[in-house]
Protein backbone atom coordinates (compact mmCIF):
# COMPACT_ATOMS: atom_id res chain seq x y z
CA UNK A 1 0.00 0.00 0.00
CA UNK A 2 1.25 3.44 -0.65
CA UNK A 3 -0.27 6.44 0.80
CA UNK A 4 0.14 8.95 -0.87
CA UNK A 5 -0.85 11.68 0.87
CA UNK A 6 -2.47 13.90 -1.90
CA UNK A 7 -6.10 14.47 -1.50
CA UNK A 8 -8.27 13.16 -3.95
CA UNK A 9 -10.82 15.38 -5.48
CA UNK A 10 -14.37 14.76 -3.81
CA UNK A 11 -16.32 12.61 -6.26
CA UNK A 12 -19.20 15.69 -8.19
CA UNK A 13 -22.81 15.33 -6.88
CA UNK A 14 -24.26 13.34 -9.87
CA UNK A 15 -21.39 10.72 -9.33
CA UNK A 16 -22.34 10.78 -5.60
CA UNK A 17 -26.16 10.43 -6.41
CA UNK A 18 -25.04 7.63 -8.97
CA UNK A 19 -23.36 5.45 -6.37
CA UNK A 20 -26.09 5.92 -3.99
CA UNK A 21 -28.83 4.95 -6.67
CA UNK A 22 -26.44 1.99 -7.40
CA UNK A 23 -26.27 0.64 -3.59
CA UNK A 24 -30.00 1.53 -3.32
CA UNK A 25 -31.03 -1.02 -5.96
CA UNK A 26 -29.12 -3.48 -5.09
CA UNK A 27 -30.16 -3.52 -1.86
CA UNK A 28 -33.96 -3.73 -3.15
CA UNK A 29 -32.75 -6.51 -5.30
CA UNK A 30 -31.24 -8.42 -2.19
CA UNK A 31 -34.07 -8.10 0.14
CA UNK A 32 -35.95 -10.76 -1.66
CA UNK A 33 -39.05 -10.50 0.79
CA UNK A 34 -39.69 -7.01 0.03
CA UNK A 35 -38.92 -7.86 -3.99
CA UNK A 36 -41.41 -10.63 -3.73
CA UNK A 37 -44.36 -8.74 -1.73
CA UNK A 38 -43.82 -5.66 -3.82
CA UNK A 39 -44.74 -7.98 -6.93
CA UNK A 40 -47.06 -10.72 -5.33
CA UNK A 41 -49.20 -7.89 -3.74
CA UNK A 42 -50.29 -6.18 -6.72
CA UNK A 43 -51.59 -9.27 -8.41
CA UNK A 44 -53.27 -10.28 -5.08
CA UNK A 45 -55.11 -6.71 -4.57
CA UNK A 46 -55.94 -6.88 -8.38
CA UNK A 47 -57.65 -10.32 -7.97
CA UNK A 48 -59.14 -9.37 -4.91
CA UNK A 49 -60.79 -6.29 -5.55
CA UNK A 50 -61.92 -7.50 -8.84
CA UNK A 51 -63.39 -10.75 -8.23
CA UNK A 52 -63.99 -10.76 -4.00
CA UNK A 53 -65.29 -7.00 -3.90
CA UNK A 54 -65.73 -5.93 -7.08
CA UNK A 55 -69.65 -8.20 -7.76
CA UNK A 56 -70.89 -6.23 -4.29
CA UNK A 57 -69.44 -2.59 -5.83
CA UNK A 58 -70.51 -2.97 -8.96
CA UNK A 59 -72.60 -5.91 -9.70
CA UNK A 60 -73.05 -4.59 -13.33
CA UNK A 61 -69.56 -6.36 -13.99
CA UNK A 62 -66.75 -3.75 -15.50
CA UNK A 63 -65.39 -2.77 -11.75
CA UNK A 64 -61.49 -3.97 -12.90
CA UNK A 65 -61.53 -0.59 -15.63
CA UNK A 66 -62.88 1.50 -12.40
CA UNK A 67 -60.58 0.31 -9.80
CA UNK A 68 -57.05 -0.31 -11.69
CA UNK A 69 -55.78 3.29 -11.45
CA UNK A 70 -56.70 3.21 -7.53
CA UNK A 71 -54.58 -0.48 -7.02
CA UNK A 72 -51.73 1.27 -8.92
CA UNK A 73 -51.83 4.41 -6.12
CA UNK A 74 -52.29 1.51 -3.63
CA UNK A 75 -49.13 -0.33 -4.61
CA UNK A 76 -47.04 2.45 -5.05
CA UNK A 77 -48.00 3.52 -1.39
CA UNK A 78 -47.10 -0.58 -0.27
CA UNK A 79 -43.92 -0.40 -1.65
CA UNK A 80 -42.70 3.02 -0.91
CA UNK A 81 -43.37 2.57 2.88
CA UNK A 82 -40.05 0.42 2.44
CA UNK A 83 -38.51 3.89 1.93
CA UNK A 84 -39.44 4.97 5.75
CA UNK A 85 -37.62 1.39 6.58
CA UNK A 86 -34.42 1.95 4.76
CA UNK A 87 -34.04 5.35 5.62
CA UNK A 88 -34.32 4.62 9.24
CA UNK A 89 -32.12 1.51 9.05
CA UNK A 90 -29.40 3.64 7.89
CA UNK A 91 -29.65 6.55 10.21
CA UNK A 92 -29.63 4.51 13.21
CA UNK A 93 -26.67 2.28 11.50
CA UNK A 94 -23.29 3.60 12.21
CA UNK A 95 -22.70 3.81 8.42
CA UNK A 96 -24.53 6.98 8.20
CA UNK A 97 -21.36 8.90 10.36
CA UNK A 98 -18.86 6.76 7.89
CA UNK A 99 -20.73 8.64 4.90
CA UNK A 100 -20.79 11.57 6.89
CA UNK A 101 -17.30 12.52 7.48
CA UNK A 102 -16.32 12.24 3.84
CA UNK A 103 -16.40 14.79 1.64
CA UNK A 104 -19.77 14.29 0.16
CA UNK A 105 -23.17 15.46 0.48
CA UNK A 106 -24.36 12.43 2.62
CA UNK A 107 -28.34 13.16 2.13
CA UNK A 108 -27.59 11.57 -1.45
CA UNK A 109 -27.96 8.31 0.62
CA UNK A 110 -31.45 8.86 1.00
CA UNK A 111 -32.02 10.31 -3.01
CA UNK A 112 -30.08 6.51 -3.55
CA UNK A 113 -32.93 4.61 -1.83
CA UNK A 114 -36.44 7.46 -3.90
CA UNK A 115 -34.77 6.26 -6.92
CA UNK A 116 -34.87 2.63 -5.73
CA UNK A 117 -38.24 3.05 -4.55
CA UNK A 118 -39.27 5.13 -8.01
CA UNK A 119 -37.91 1.83 -10.08
CA UNK A 120 -39.59 -0.93 -7.61
CA UNK A 121 -42.72 0.43 -8.12
CA UNK A 122 -42.70 1.33 -11.10
CA UNK A 123 -41.83 -2.44 -11.97
CA UNK A 124 -44.75 -3.16 -9.71
CA UNK A 125 -47.15 -0.67 -11.63
CA UNK A 126 -46.36 -2.87 -15.10
CA UNK A 127 -47.26 -5.89 -12.96
CA UNK A 128 -50.79 -4.19 -11.84
CA UNK A 129 -51.44 -3.17 -15.80
CA UNK A 130 -50.79 -6.30 -17.33
CA UNK A 131 -52.59 -8.45 -14.21
CA UNK A 132 -55.46 -5.59 -15.05
CA UNK A 133 -54.75 -6.33 -18.48
CA UNK A 134 -55.93 -10.10 -17.82
CA UNK A 135 -59.04 -9.46 -16.32
CA UNK A 136 -61.01 -7.11 -17.90
CA UNK A 137 -59.13 -3.62 -17.62
CA UNK A 138 -60.16 -2.60 -21.22
CA UNK A 139 -58.33 0.96 -21.30
CA UNK A 140 -58.74 3.07 -24.33
CA UNK A 141 -55.60 5.90 -23.85
CA UNK A 142 -53.91 6.68 -26.55
CA UNK A 143 -50.24 6.74 -26.53
CA UNK A 144 -49.62 10.37 -25.32
CA UNK A 145 -52.46 9.76 -22.84
CA UNK A 146 -50.65 6.58 -21.59
CA UNK A 147 -47.09 8.81 -21.53
CA UNK A 148 -48.98 11.18 -19.43
CA UNK A 149 -50.83 8.61 -17.52
CA UNK A 150 -47.16 7.45 -16.59
CA UNK A 151 -46.22 10.62 -15.60
CA UNK A 152 -49.20 11.45 -12.86
CA UNK A 153 -48.05 7.90 -11.49
CA UNK A 154 -43.83 8.74 -11.27
CA UNK A 155 -45.15 11.82 -9.58
CA UNK A 156 -47.00 10.28 -6.97
CA UNK A 157 -44.77 7.54 -6.14
CA UNK A 158 -41.90 10.01 -6.35
CA UNK A 159 -43.95 12.66 -3.49
CA UNK A 160 -45.11 9.59 -1.36
CA UNK A 161 -41.44 8.20 -1.29
CA UNK A 162 -39.92 11.59 -0.08
CA UNK A 163 -42.85 11.64 2.55
CA UNK A 164 -41.65 8.15 3.75
CA UNK A 165 -38.16 9.19 3.25
CA UNK A 166 -39.05 12.30 6.05
CA UNK A 167 -40.75 10.01 8.15
CA UNK A 168 -37.50 7.29 7.98
CA UNK A 169 -35.53 10.51 9.22
CA UNK A 170 -37.67 11.39 12.04
CA UNK A 171 -38.57 7.83 13.29
CA UNK A 172 -36.42 6.74 16.12
CA UNK A 173 -36.33 2.93 14.70
CA UNK A 174 -36.88 0.82 11.78
CA UNK A 175 -39.70 -0.48 13.19
CA UNK A 176 -41.26 3.05 14.75
CA UNK A 177 -40.90 4.19 10.79
CA UNK A 178 -42.74 1.12 9.33
CA UNK A 179 -45.34 2.08 12.17
CA UNK A 180 -45.31 5.91 11.00
CA UNK A 181 -45.70 4.88 7.23
CA UNK A 182 -48.85 2.89 7.59
CA UNK A 183 -51.31 6.07 8.52
CA UNK A 184 -50.42 7.26 4.93
CA UNK A 185 -51.43 3.88 3.64
CA UNK A 186 -55.10 4.17 4.46
CA UNK A 187 -55.35 7.45 2.11
CA UNK A 188 -56.04 5.45 -1.28
CA UNK A 189 -58.82 4.36 0.53
CA UNK A 190 -60.63 7.20 1.91
CA UNK A 191 -60.83 8.75 -2.01
CA UNK A 192 -62.55 7.91 -5.06
CA UNK A 193 -60.02 4.91 -5.96
CA UNK A 194 -62.56 1.88 -4.86
CA UNK A 195 -65.85 3.86 -4.87
CA UNK A 196 -67.06 6.76 -5.78
CA UNK A 197 -67.43 9.05 -3.58
CA UNK A 198 -70.92 10.42 -3.82
CA UNK A 199 -71.50 7.03 -1.95
CA UNK A 200 -69.74 8.17 0.80
CA UNK A 201 -71.02 10.01 3.75
CA UNK A 202 -71.52 13.67 3.59
CA UNK A 203 -68.80 14.00 6.35
CA UNK A 204 -66.35 11.77 4.36
CA UNK A 205 -66.82 13.27 1.17
CA UNK A 206 -64.89 16.61 2.13
CA UNK A 207 -62.14 14.44 3.13
CA UNK A 208 -62.20 12.23 -0.11
CA UNK A 209 -62.58 15.18 -2.19
CA UNK A 210 -59.38 17.72 -0.52
CA UNK A 211 -57.07 15.54 -0.53
CA UNK A 212 -54.12 14.21 -3.13
CA UNK A 213 -55.17 10.81 -4.65
CA UNK A 214 -58.63 11.43 -5.71
CA UNK A 215 -57.42 13.71 -8.29
CA UNK A 216 -54.49 11.86 -9.34
CA UNK A 217 -56.96 8.57 -9.52
CA UNK A 218 -59.66 11.06 -12.01
CA UNK A 219 -57.02 12.26 -13.74
CA UNK A 220 -55.52 9.00 -14.62
CA UNK A 221 -59.03 7.37 -15.33
CA UNK A 222 -59.52 10.12 -17.33
CA UNK A 223 -56.22 9.65 -19.39
CA UNK A 224 -56.94 5.90 -19.73
CA UNK A 225 -60.64 5.78 -19.83
CA UNK A 226 -61.58 8.70 -21.32
CA UNK A 227 -64.05 9.90 -18.48
CA UNK A 228 -63.54 14.47 -17.84
CA UNK A 229 -60.40 15.00 -16.51
CA UNK A 230 -61.27 18.85 -15.53
CA UNK A 231 -59.58 20.75 -12.81
CA UNK A 232 -57.98 17.32 -11.15
CA UNK A 233 -55.18 17.44 -13.53
CA UNK A 234 -53.50 20.64 -12.69
CA UNK A 235 -55.23 20.44 -8.73
CA UNK A 236 -53.45 16.88 -8.63
CA UNK A 237 -49.95 18.66 -10.17
CA UNK A 238 -50.11 21.37 -7.13
CA UNK A 239 -51.11 18.65 -4.16
CA UNK A 240 -47.50 16.47 -5.63
CA UNK A 241 -45.38 19.75 -5.71
CA UNK A 242 -46.37 21.22 -2.59
CA UNK A 243 -46.19 18.01 -0.96
CA UNK A 244 -42.90 17.12 -2.44
CA UNK A 245 -41.44 20.59 -1.23
CA UNK A 246 -42.34 20.14 1.79
CA UNK A 247 -41.07 16.74 2.43
CA UNK A 248 -37.89 17.81 1.13
CA UNK A 249 -37.77 20.71 3.14
CA UNK A 250 -38.38 18.19 5.73
CA UNK A 251 -35.54 16.10 4.78
CA UNK A 252 -33.44 18.53 4.81
CA UNK A 253 -34.12 19.54 8.16
CA UNK A 254 -34.75 16.01 9.98
CA UNK A 255 -31.41 15.29 8.52
CA UNK A 256 -29.63 18.02 10.18
CA UNK A 257 -31.04 17.34 13.67
CA UNK A 258 -30.62 13.91 13.22
CA UNK A 259 -27.26 14.30 12.16
CA UNK A 260 -26.04 16.53 15.43
CA UNK A 261 -27.39 13.99 18.14
CA UNK A 262 -25.22 11.30 16.95
CA UNK B 1 6.70 21.57 13.87
CA UNK B 2 2.62 21.47 11.92
CA UNK B 3 0.35 20.60 13.65
CA UNK B 4 -2.25 18.17 12.59
CA UNK B 5 -4.59 18.20 15.35
CA UNK B 6 -5.04 21.17 17.74
CA UNK B 7 -7.80 21.28 19.76
CA UNK B 8 -8.37 24.42 22.35
CA UNK B 9 -10.71 24.16 25.49
CA UNK B 10 -13.49 21.90 24.14
CA UNK B 11 -16.46 21.39 25.97
CA UNK B 12 -19.56 19.47 25.41
CA UNK B 13 -22.37 18.82 27.18
CA UNK B 14 -25.70 16.28 26.83
CA UNK B 15 -28.47 17.72 28.80
CA UNK B 16 -27.26 18.77 32.07
CA UNK B 17 -24.08 15.99 32.11
CA UNK B 18 -20.72 17.52 31.22
CA UNK B 19 -18.79 14.95 28.72
CA UNK B 20 -15.60 17.31 27.92
CA UNK B 21 -14.77 19.84 30.21
CA UNK B 22 -12.06 21.77 28.48
CA UNK B 23 -9.97 19.43 26.69
CA UNK B 24 -6.49 20.62 24.88
CA UNK B 25 -4.74 18.34 23.32
CA UNK B 26 -1.89 18.90 20.17
CA UNK B 27 -0.82 16.31 17.79
CA UNK B 28 2.27 16.60 15.44
CA UNK B 29 1.61 16.15 11.90
CA UNK B 30 2.88 11.82 11.57
CA UNK B 31 2.50 11.39 15.45
CA UNK B 32 0.57 8.87 16.97
CA UNK B 33 -1.44 9.99 19.62
CA UNK B 34 -3.31 7.54 21.77
CA UNK B 35 -6.90 8.53 24.38
CA UNK B 36 -6.75 6.51 26.99
CA UNK B 37 -9.98 6.43 29.58
CA UNK B 38 -12.35 4.32 31.38
CA UNK B 39 -15.72 3.61 29.80
CA UNK B 40 -17.95 6.63 29.60
CA UNK B 41 -14.61 8.98 29.58
CA UNK B 42 -15.90 10.97 26.40
CA UNK B 43 -13.41 9.49 24.07
CA UNK B 44 -15.87 8.86 21.53
CA UNK B 45 -17.38 11.95 22.14
CA UNK B 46 -14.28 13.70 21.48
CA UNK B 47 -13.74 12.05 18.38
CA UNK B 48 -16.72 12.74 16.79
CA UNK B 49 -16.23 16.52 17.34
CA UNK B 50 -13.11 15.71 15.69
CA UNK B 51 -14.47 14.27 12.57
CA UNK B 52 -17.16 16.75 11.94
CA UNK B 53 -20.09 14.52 13.26
CA UNK B 54 -21.23 16.56 16.34
CA UNK B 55 -20.91 20.14 17.11
CA UNK B 56 -19.08 21.25 20.39
CA UNK B 57 -20.37 23.76 23.00
CA UNK B 58 -17.21 25.78 23.48
CA UNK B 59 -13.65 26.18 22.41
CA UNK B 60 -11.73 24.68 19.44
CA UNK B 61 -11.01 22.57 17.33
CA UNK B 62 -8.64 22.03 13.92
CA UNK B 63 -7.77 19.42 11.52
CA UNK B 64 -4.68 19.93 9.31
CA UNK B 65 -4.96 23.11 9.96
CA UNK B 66 -8.77 23.71 9.06
CA UNK B 67 -11.50 24.52 11.52
CA UNK B 68 -14.10 21.11 12.44
CA UNK B 69 -16.81 23.81 13.01
CA UNK B 70 -16.38 26.32 9.98
CA UNK B 71 -14.58 24.46 7.90
CA UNK B 72 -16.11 21.20 7.77
CA UNK B 73 -15.65 20.75 3.99
CA UNK B 74 -11.76 20.68 4.25
CA UNK B 75 -11.56 19.00 7.53
CA UNK B 76 -13.39 15.90 5.79
CA UNK B 77 -10.48 15.84 2.94
CA UNK B 78 -8.34 15.64 5.51
CA UNK B 79 -9.51 12.68 7.66
CA UNK B 80 -10.79 9.73 7.63
CA UNK B 81 -12.93 7.53 10.55
CA UNK B 82 -13.09 3.83 12.49
CA UNK B 83 -15.75 4.43 14.28
CA UNK B 84 -16.27 2.28 17.62
CA UNK B 85 -18.90 0.11 15.90
CA UNK B 86 -18.99 -1.11 12.63
CA UNK B 87 -20.05 0.88 9.83
CA UNK B 88 -20.14 -1.07 6.96
CA UNK B 89 -22.72 -1.81 4.48
CA UNK B 90 -24.40 -5.28 5.91
CA UNK B 91 -26.16 -6.23 2.88
CA UNK B 92 -23.08 -5.77 0.54
CA UNK B 93 -20.39 -7.75 -0.06
CA UNK B 94 -16.79 -6.49 1.29
CA UNK B 95 -15.76 -6.19 -2.31
CA UNK B 96 -18.88 -4.07 -2.89
CA UNK B 97 -18.42 -1.88 0.53
CA UNK B 98 -14.99 -1.00 -1.01
CA UNK B 99 -15.77 -0.22 -4.25
CA UNK B 100 -18.79 1.91 -3.10
CA UNK B 101 -16.41 4.00 -0.59
CA UNK B 102 -13.82 4.33 -3.52
CA UNK B 103 -16.13 5.52 -4.93
CA UNK B 104 -17.93 8.23 -2.91
CA UNK B 105 -13.71 9.04 -2.20
CA UNK B 106 -13.48 10.27 -5.53
CA UNK B 107 -11.85 7.80 -7.83
CA UNK B 108 -12.59 6.38 -11.02
CA UNK B 109 -14.18 3.29 -11.57
CA UNK B 110 -10.06 1.35 -12.61
CA UNK B 111 -8.84 3.19 -9.78
CA UNK B 112 -11.54 1.77 -7.17
CA UNK B 113 -11.10 -1.57 -8.23
CA UNK B 114 -7.62 -1.85 -8.52
CA UNK B 115 -7.90 0.10 -4.78
CA UNK B 116 -10.24 -2.58 -3.77
CA UNK B 117 -8.24 -5.91 -4.32
CA UNK B 118 -5.08 -4.17 -3.11
CA UNK B 119 -6.94 -3.35 0.51
CA UNK B 120 -8.93 -7.07 0.28
CA UNK B 121 -4.91 -8.43 -0.13
CA UNK B 122 -4.11 -6.62 2.68
CA UNK B 123 -6.21 -7.12 5.47
CA UNK B 124 -6.80 -10.85 4.41
CA UNK B 125 -10.07 -10.47 3.08
CA UNK B 126 -9.46 -12.33 -0.58
CA UNK B 127 -11.39 -14.71 0.92
CA UNK B 128 -14.37 -13.33 1.69
CA UNK B 129 -14.40 -10.49 -0.89
CA UNK B 130 -17.42 -11.57 -2.88
CA UNK B 131 -19.53 -12.92 0.75
CA UNK B 132 -22.11 -10.33 1.93
CA UNK B 133 -21.04 -8.19 5.43
CA UNK B 134 -23.82 -10.09 7.46
CA UNK B 135 -21.96 -13.32 7.25
CA UNK B 136 -18.91 -12.01 8.86
CA UNK B 137 -17.56 -12.40 12.20
CA UNK B 138 -16.85 -9.54 14.69
CA UNK B 139 -13.52 -9.79 13.69
CA UNK B 140 -13.77 -9.65 9.89
CA UNK B 141 -16.08 -7.09 9.72
CA UNK B 142 -13.89 -4.50 11.89
CA UNK B 143 -11.10 -5.53 9.35
CA UNK B 144 -13.47 -4.27 6.37
CA UNK B 145 -14.29 -1.24 8.64
CA UNK B 146 -10.43 -0.70 8.66
CA UNK B 147 -10.06 -0.97 5.43
CA UNK B 148 -12.33 1.13 4.25
CA UNK B 149 -11.37 4.07 6.39
CA UNK B 150 -8.18 3.07 4.63
CA UNK B 151 -9.57 3.77 0.97
CA UNK B 152 -8.52 7.13 0.37
CA UNK B 153 -5.52 7.09 2.70
CA UNK B 154 -5.98 10.91 4.20
CA UNK B 155 -3.57 12.90 6.20
CA UNK B 156 -5.39 12.33 9.70
CA UNK B 157 -6.29 8.80 10.91
CA UNK B 158 -9.09 8.89 13.64
CA UNK B 159 -9.56 5.07 14.92
CA UNK B 160 -11.91 5.16 17.77
CA UNK B 161 -10.95 1.62 19.50
CA UNK B 162 -9.33 0.43 16.74
CA UNK B 163 -8.61 -3.77 17.99
CA UNK B 164 -11.43 -4.01 20.29
CA UNK B 165 -13.08 -7.60 19.45
CA UNK B 166 -10.04 -9.22 17.58
CA UNK B 167 -8.31 -11.81 18.54
CA UNK B 168 -4.15 -11.41 18.82
CA UNK B 169 -2.92 -12.65 15.78
CA UNK B 170 -5.26 -9.84 13.70
CA UNK B 171 -4.30 -7.23 16.55
CA UNK B 172 -0.84 -7.78 15.57
CA UNK B 173 -1.63 -7.76 12.25
CA UNK B 174 -3.27 -4.14 13.15
CA UNK B 175 -0.35 -2.98 14.70
CA UNK B 176 1.68 -3.69 12.19
CA UNK B 177 -0.60 -1.79 9.51
CA UNK B 178 -0.26 1.34 11.81
CA UNK B 179 3.23 1.19 11.80
CA UNK B 180 3.53 1.25 8.05
CA UNK B 181 0.99 3.99 7.92
CA UNK B 182 2.74 6.07 10.17
CA UNK B 183 6.17 5.77 8.38
CA UNK B 184 4.37 7.13 5.37
CA UNK B 185 3.75 10.23 7.42
CA UNK B 186 -0.14 9.69 8.30
CA UNK B 187 -1.40 11.01 11.87
CA UNK B 188 -3.26 8.70 13.41
CA UNK B 189 -5.58 9.55 16.60
CA UNK B 190 -6.73 6.65 18.66
CA UNK B 191 -8.24 5.76 21.27
CA UNK B 192 -8.07 1.85 23.45
CA UNK B 193 -8.91 0.05 25.88
CA UNK B 194 -6.01 -1.90 26.20
CA UNK B 195 -3.18 0.06 27.57
CA UNK B 196 -0.13 -2.15 25.97
CA UNK B 197 -1.57 -1.37 22.69
CA UNK B 198 -1.04 2.59 23.35
CA UNK B 199 2.44 1.56 24.89
CA UNK B 200 3.73 -0.03 21.68
CA UNK B 201 2.20 2.08 19.12
CA UNK B 202 1.92 5.78 20.35
CA UNK B 203 4.25 8.20 20.63
CA UNK B 204 2.17 10.16 22.97
CA UNK B 205 -0.44 9.08 25.27
CA UNK B 206 -3.10 11.08 27.17
CA UNK B 207 -5.57 9.99 29.81
CA UNK B 208 -8.93 11.27 30.08
CA UNK B 209 -10.96 11.42 33.10
CA UNK B 210 -14.20 13.20 34.40
CA UNK B 211 -13.92 15.51 31.14
CA UNK B 212 -10.55 16.40 31.23
CA UNK B 213 -6.83 15.22 30.30
CA UNK B 214 -5.34 14.32 33.41
CA UNK B 215 -2.41 13.62 32.05
CA UNK B 216 -0.16 13.58 29.01
CA UNK B 217 3.37 12.16 27.64
CA UNK B 218 4.78 9.40 26.26
CA UNK B 219 4.26 6.23 28.32
CA UNK B 220 7.92 6.53 29.83
CA UNK B 221 7.00 9.48 31.29
CA UNK B 222 3.47 8.41 32.12
CA UNK B 223 5.38 5.63 34.09
CA UNK B 224 7.64 7.53 35.59
CA UNK B 225 4.92 10.03 37.14
CA UNK B 226 3.57 6.95 38.82
CA UNK B 227 6.96 5.93 40.90
CA UNK B 228 9.90 4.18 41.09
CA UNK B 229 8.90 0.75 41.78
CA UNK B 230 5.25 -0.74 42.56
CA UNK B 231 4.91 -3.46 45.11
CA UNK B 232 2.36 -5.85 44.48
CA UNK B 233 0.79 -7.92 47.27
CA UNK B 234 -1.02 -11.79 46.59
CA UNK B 235 -2.27 -14.00 48.69
CA UNK B 236 -2.81 -17.33 47.03
CA UNK B 237 -5.06 -18.87 49.99
CA UNK B 238 -7.06 -15.67 49.88
CA UNK B 239 -7.33 -14.83 46.31
CA UNK B 240 -6.46 -11.60 47.02
CA UNK B 241 -3.73 -8.75 45.86
CA UNK B 242 -2.93 -5.17 46.11
CA UNK B 243 -0.75 -3.03 44.01
CA UNK B 244 1.28 0.02 46.27
CA UNK B 245 3.05 2.53 44.58
CA UNK B 246 6.05 3.46 45.87
CA UNK B 247 9.53 6.02 44.88
CA UNK B 248 11.54 3.18 45.26
CA UNK B 249 13.58 3.65 47.87
CA UNK B 250 15.02 0.96 50.50
CA UNK B 251 13.23 3.45 53.13
CA UNK B 252 9.84 3.74 51.17
CA UNK B 253 9.47 0.47 50.23
CA UNK B 254 10.24 -0.84 54.59
CA UNK B 255 7.66 1.66 55.43
CA UNK B 256 5.05 0.46 52.99
CA UNK B 257 5.57 -2.80 54.16
CA UNK B 258 6.01 -2.40 58.15
CA UNK B 259 2.65 0.05 57.80
CA UNK B 260 0.52 -2.93 56.12
CA UNK B 261 1.91 -6.59 57.81
CA UNK B 262 0.26 -6.48 60.55
CA UNK B 263 -3.09 -6.19 57.60
CA UNK B 264 -1.72 -8.52 55.37
CA UNK B 265 -2.68 -12.12 55.69
CA UNK B 266 -0.22 -14.91 56.94
CA UNK B 267 0.77 -16.39 53.44
CA UNK B 268 0.89 -12.89 51.23
CA UNK B 269 3.78 -12.99 48.79
CA UNK B 270 5.54 -9.73 47.55
CA UNK B 271 7.19 -8.64 44.37
CA UNK B 272 8.45 -5.41 43.54
CA UNK B 273 8.20 -4.18 40.06
CA UNK B 274 8.32 -1.46 37.52
CA UNK B 275 5.30 0.05 36.83
CA UNK B 276 3.03 -0.90 34.17
CA UNK B 277 0.58 1.14 31.84
CA UNK B 278 -2.06 -0.66 33.92
CA UNK B 279 -0.52 0.98 37.00
CA UNK B 280 -0.64 4.27 35.34
CA UNK B 281 -4.40 4.03 34.36
CA UNK B 282 -5.83 3.38 37.82
CA UNK B 283 -3.57 5.45 39.55
CA UNK B 284 -4.54 8.35 37.02
CA UNK B 285 -8.21 7.78 36.58
CA UNK B 286 -8.75 6.88 40.22
CA UNK B 287 -10.50 3.45 39.73
CA UNK B 288 -9.05 2.44 43.00
CA UNK B 289 -7.58 4.39 46.23
CA UNK B 290 -4.83 1.06 46.30
CA UNK B 291 -2.07 2.94 44.24
CA UNK B 292 -1.30 6.52 45.20
CA UNK B 293 0.49 8.82 42.73
CA UNK B 294 3.29 9.92 44.45
N1 LIG C 1 -25.85 11.52 22.10
C1 LIG C 1 -25.71 11.49 23.43
N2 LIG C 1 -26.70 11.91 24.23
C2 LIG C 1 -26.56 11.90 25.58
N3 LIG C 1 -25.47 11.49 26.22
C3 LIG C 1 -24.44 11.07 25.48
C4 LIG C 1 -24.50 11.03 24.05
N4 LIG C 1 -23.33 10.56 23.58
C5 LIG C 1 -22.57 10.30 24.66
N5 LIG C 1 -23.23 10.59 25.80
C6 LIG C 1 -22.71 10.45 27.17
O1 LIG C 1 -21.43 11.00 27.22
C7 LIG C 1 -20.56 10.24 28.02
C8 LIG C 1 -19.31 9.90 27.26
O2 LIG C 1 -19.62 9.01 26.22
P1 LIG C 1 -18.56 8.49 25.18
O3 LIG C 1 -19.24 7.57 24.27
O4 LIG C 1 -17.86 9.67 24.57
O5 LIG C 1 -17.56 7.71 26.13
P2 LIG C 1 -16.31 6.79 25.74
O6 LIG C 1 -15.15 7.38 26.45
O7 LIG C 1 -16.20 6.66 24.28
O8 LIG C 1 -16.72 5.44 26.42
P3 LIG C 1 -16.41 3.92 25.95
O9 LIG C 1 -15.03 3.59 26.41
O10 LIG C 1 -17.42 3.13 26.70
O11 LIG C 1 -16.58 3.85 24.48
C9 LIG C 1 -21.36 9.03 28.47
O12 LIG C 1 -21.75 9.23 29.80
C10 LIG C 1 -22.55 9.01 27.55
O13 LIG C 1 -23.67 8.55 28.23
MG1 LIG D 1 -16.34 5.11 22.99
Amino acid sequence: MNPTLSPLNPPSAAATNAVFIRRSLTLSLRNTESLLMAIILPVMLMLLFTYVFGGAIAPGGDYANYVVPGIILLCAGYGAATTAVDVSTDMTNGIIDRFRTMPIRSLSVVTGHVAASLARNLVATGVVIGVALLVGFRPNGTFVEWVAALGVIVLFILTLTWLYAAIGLVAGSPSAASGYGFILLFLPYLSSAFVPIDTMPDWLRGVARHQPITPLIETIRGLLLGTPVGDNAWIGAVWCAGLILIALVWCGAAFRKRAGRR
Amino acid sequence: MKLAIEVKGLRKSFGGQTVLGGVDISVAEGEIYALLGPNGAGKTTLINILTTLVPADGGSARIAGYDVASEGGKVKQSISLTGQFAAVDEMLTAEENLRMMCRLSGMTAAESKRRTEELLRRFDLSGAARKRVKTFSGGMRRRVDLAISLVASRPVLFLDEPTTGLDTVSRRALWDIIAELKASGMTIFLTTQYLEEADQLADRIGVVNGGRIVAEGTAAELKARVGGEVIELTSEREQWSRTVATTGSVQDIGRVLNALAPTLPPDTQVTIRRPSMDDVFIALTHQTSEVSVS
